[in-house]
């Protein structure tokens, strides 16, 4: 059952003030989420004040100027910062994308960030994501096959065949779709959500992969693949331009045509 | 022993966006029109009790406050009528691209309140002003 408000020990209180921006042009105000494990306390925002000059153009440059320069408590997950590992994923400014990709400028008034919605937190921006990817590795994301690959060679598939995975094998699972999803807020217990549905379309129309039946059964439930409602949510916050909700609704199209 | 998790803020803290409110306005009509199923029970129900039932029942569905609320009825009714087709159109696979879904989005809000002032333009020009 849905559950709108937050539990009691997850109710966000007014946090600290670092001002950091005397004498500057660009000042901001950067507002994080901020979860300490080691006390008992409720999460809290903190408000960062700082000079855009002294940092790089993007949300991701501006937190890891707080953690080096003002508060080295702050925990957040970064990689490459250039949008293709998917471990900045948060909620900025209302919408979740990719803090590397994310340039600070680009928002108004005072930048709020969160961790990914309605996920527990481990620490501050850190959600905890196994649940996400046992979800993930349900789908089995790999090639099945019965028949042996040619012996000489891999398995080739036409230029037509390949690119129907155009749109698809740019997910980079950083969990920005599943986690906008109301209907994953409320039931993501048992309904996939749309980067692990995204990821089965992925599977499901590869030439070279022989379970599709078998992949079809498994969605086959009233949660596992029909929670979707077209919310587009997903689509509209996906940082790689990709549409979960499409690749969702030829999901349910396979699952009429086979029974035609 | 580490205390409970907390659970990251959703709801409160996620911008709604012009998809998502449609849709949640696509589920508050559908009960808005359930619920509107009952007046117009009471309305057939007086018309079936006879005259003078009938000529009561007139007299509070008259009454301003149920006009406002059968004017909502009606757009609640289009809305959902339109974004009905909306969804159909989504189920056999069209519509996806994100600048397509807020075309159509838009153009079901512009409907719907076109058709219900089409309705109530009638109204009024059989029985003079609604109100």
């Amino acid at each position: 059952m849905a559950e709108f408000s937050l539990p009691k020990n997850s109710r966000v209180t007014p946090g600290k003030t670092i001002e950091a921006a005397a004498g500057a042009k660009r000042a901001r105000k950067i507002r994080v989420y901020r979860y300490d494990p080691d006390t008992n306390a409720n999460p809290r925002l903190d408000t960062y004040e700082i000079d855009l000059d002294k940092c790089g153009p993007m949300v991701l440059d501006a937190i890891i100027y707080i953690k080096n320069a003002l508060d080295s408590t702050l925990a957040f997950r970064r990689s490459c910062r250039e949008g293709i590992c998917g471990s900045c994923a948060m909620n900025i400014d209302g919408t979740n994308t990719l803090a590397c990709t994310k340039a600070t400028e680009s928002i108004k008034g005072d930048v709020k960030i969160y961790p990914l919605p309605h996920l527990p937190v481990h620490k501050d921006l850190v959600p905890d994501l196994r649940h996400f990817y046992a979800q993930y590795a349900s789908i089995k994301p790999w090639l099945q096959s019965d028949s042996p690959p040619p012996p000489d060679r891999e398995r080739l598939q036409s230029k037509e065949d390949r690119e129907k995975l155009d749109g698809l094998y740019e997910c980079i699972l950083c969990a920005c779709c599943s986690t906008s999803c109301p209907s994953y807020w409320w039931n993501s217990d048992r309904y996939l959500g749309p980067a692990a549905l995204l990821q089965a379309y992925r599977w499901l129309i590869d030439s070279r992969d022989e379970a599709t039946g078998e992949r079809l059964d498994e969605l086959e439930d009233p949660f596992r693949l029909y929670r979707c409602h077209t919310i587009m949510n997903c689509a509209r916050t996906c940082p790689k331009g990709l549409n979960p909700a499409q690749a969702i609704a030829e999901v349910k199209k396979m699952m009429v045509q086979r029974t035609l | 022993m580490s205390p409970v998790k907390p659970l990251s803020p959703h709801l409160q803290i996620y911008r709604p966006q012009l998809t998502s409110v449609l849709s949640i306005t696509h589920r508050i009509t559908g009960i808005a029109l359930s619920i509107g199923t009952c007046v117009l029970l009471y309305w057939l129900l007086s018309v079936a009790a006879g005259p003078e039932q009938y000529a009561k029942a007139q007299t509070v569905l008259r009454c301003w406050l149920v006009r406002v609320a059968l004017i909502g009825w009606t757009w609640a009714f289009f809305y959902h009528l339109c974004n009905g087709i909306r969804h159909l159109f989504w189920d056999a696979g069209y519509g996806f691209a994100l600048g397509t879904a807020y075309k159509s989005g838009y153009a079901v809000l512009v409907a719907s309140v076109i058709f219900t002032g089409l309705i109530w333009a009638c109204v009024v020009s059989q029985q003079g002003a609604p109100l």
